[in-house]
């Protein structure tokens, strides 16, 4: 049992990154990333995120799919994501005021963020039972802020640089990520000998 | 662009514009995610390019109808809704009627409702122009998504996979670099495609004697560029 959490846990963060071999979640990957500190907060409100909409959606699907309304998915979940993500920023505002200080400029721009309703998606279509759904979402959320963390270590070095002009800005960030990913592609050979086939 | 000076704008700069001077991925950063998930195979990007611009244009078109119908402080969840019900309807038909394409783009289909770029269009265009200005526009700037998905499968197709819409076009002693297909070839050749576009407007620009100052990609924050959180700061 645990051995199979640990799988999973060990493939979202490394083998599967939501961000750099997904693509799930490039607009805060690319946009928050230039500081450490925006970084790790936007990384941290995404985990909680992804764990609370995994508890919702999950159960939330066991009920559509028995009232034989499994299609209803899509809209579903986005809804419950937006709603989840307010309720989160009503209830930490009001009993945890330094908490929403640090991590309130964030909420709002999870909503639309794909790697929430990403997670909550695949965790149904990979069957996976809820406490492996919510290990899942963990992972996947550790994942982005195990990214997130890292990419901002190098835009600093990357904002010093002086590429030519047209790479200016958006494009030079880009392949600075290529690189990135590149380094975390040779996690799929590590996983197949720890944990056997994934 | 003639029609800039007028204050009604005509139906093709309505269209044309999102073809290149606002491409939404090149020009606006915005759908960045399936545009580097998905572009493995032209088949796939012309799919994912298709699928969007169908879900541009209807919930445009339905945005638009009822834009005097939503109350502002509840359009972004309205919005999402019609976005969300009209991505329902293209994952039905696509597995339905293409079982490979379903297969190959996974979970990018359904997630075509946080594609920045519907949403956007909604917010910024549809709400406030009537039905058939938001129906070109959806369409416009739909095309233009594609065409940037086809350019980008393209390029990775043949570079990664030696191979276009499926068939074989590098010759047999080349190897294909597989990198290109792979995730790092996506962040790799859509940095090099911006910075391509970034240099044509430059050239442009110095043509026309326009400042180019500011034709570089130096968004400073991309998430900003979808205004929906502006939106919402205005609201607060």
């Amino acid at each position: 049992m645990m051995a199979e959490y640990a799988a999973i846990l060990f493939s979202m963060i490394l083998v599967n990154n939501y961000v750099l071999v997904k693509f799930l979640g490039i607009c805060p990957f690319l946009g928050v990333s230039k500081k450490l500190d925006s970084a790790a907060g936007m990384g941290c409100a995404v985990t909680v995120v992804m764990l609370l909409a995994t508890a919702v959606t999950w159960p939330l699907q066991q009920l559509l799919n028995a009232l034989g309304l499994g299609y209803l998915q899509t809209i579903a979940f986005i809804l419950v994501i937006a709603v989840l993500v307010q309720m989160l920023e009503i209830v930490v505002k009001r009993f945890l005021p330094p908490l929403h200080e640090a991590l309130g400029v964030y909420l709002p721009l999870i909503t639309t963020n794909c790697a929430v309703l990403g997670v909550t998606i695949l965790s149904v279509d990979e069957g996976y039972n809820y406490p492996e759904a919510l290990v899942c979402a963990l992972g996947a959320g550790l994942g982005f802020l195990l990214a997130m963390v890292l990419f901002s270590g190098v835009r600093r070095r990357v904002e010093e640089a002086d590429p030519p002009k047209a790479f200016k800005g958006m494009p030079i960030t880009l392949v600075s990520a290529a690189l990135v990913s590149l380094s975390f592609m040779c996690f799929a050979g590590v996983a197949d000998n720890l944990f056997g086939v994934l | 662009m003639m029609a800039v000076t007028s204050n009604k704008p005509s139906a093709l700069s309505v269209f044309s514009k999102g073809l290149l001077v606002e491409n939404p991925t090149l020009r606006q950063m915005l759908g960045l995610c399936p545009t580097l998930a998905v572009t493995t195979a032209v088949t796939n990007g012309i799919g994912m390019g298709v699928a969007t611009t169908f879900v541009l244009v209807c919930s445009g078109i339905v945005v638009s109808l009822l834009r005097n119908a939503i109350p502002s402080n509840m359009r972004l969840p309205a919005f999402i809704t019609v976005i969300a019900g009209f991505v329902t309807i293209v994952m039905m038909l696509v597995e339905a009627y293409f079982p490979d394409l379903n297969a190959a783009l996974g979970i990018y289909l359904p997630l075509i409702v946080v594609n920045c770029i519907v949403l956007g269009r909604a917010e910024v265009f549809a709400s406030k122009h009537p039905a058939r200005d938001a129906a070109l526009d959806g369409l416009g700037m739909g095309v233009g998504f594609t065409i940037t998905l086809v350019l980008m499968s393209a390029i990775r197709e043949v570079l990664g996979a030696g191979t276009l819409a499926g068939f074989q076009v590098l010759p047999d002693f080349i190897t294909p670099m597989n990198v290109f297909v792979m995730p790092p070839g996506g962040f790799a050749v859509l940095g090099v495609l911006i910075a391509a576009s970034v240099a044509l407007e430059m050239r442009r620009r110095k043509r026309a004697g326009e400042p180019e100052d500011d034709a570089a990609a130096t968004q400073e924050d991309i998430c900003a560029a979808c205004q929906i959180c502006d939106a919402k700061e205005r609201e607060a």
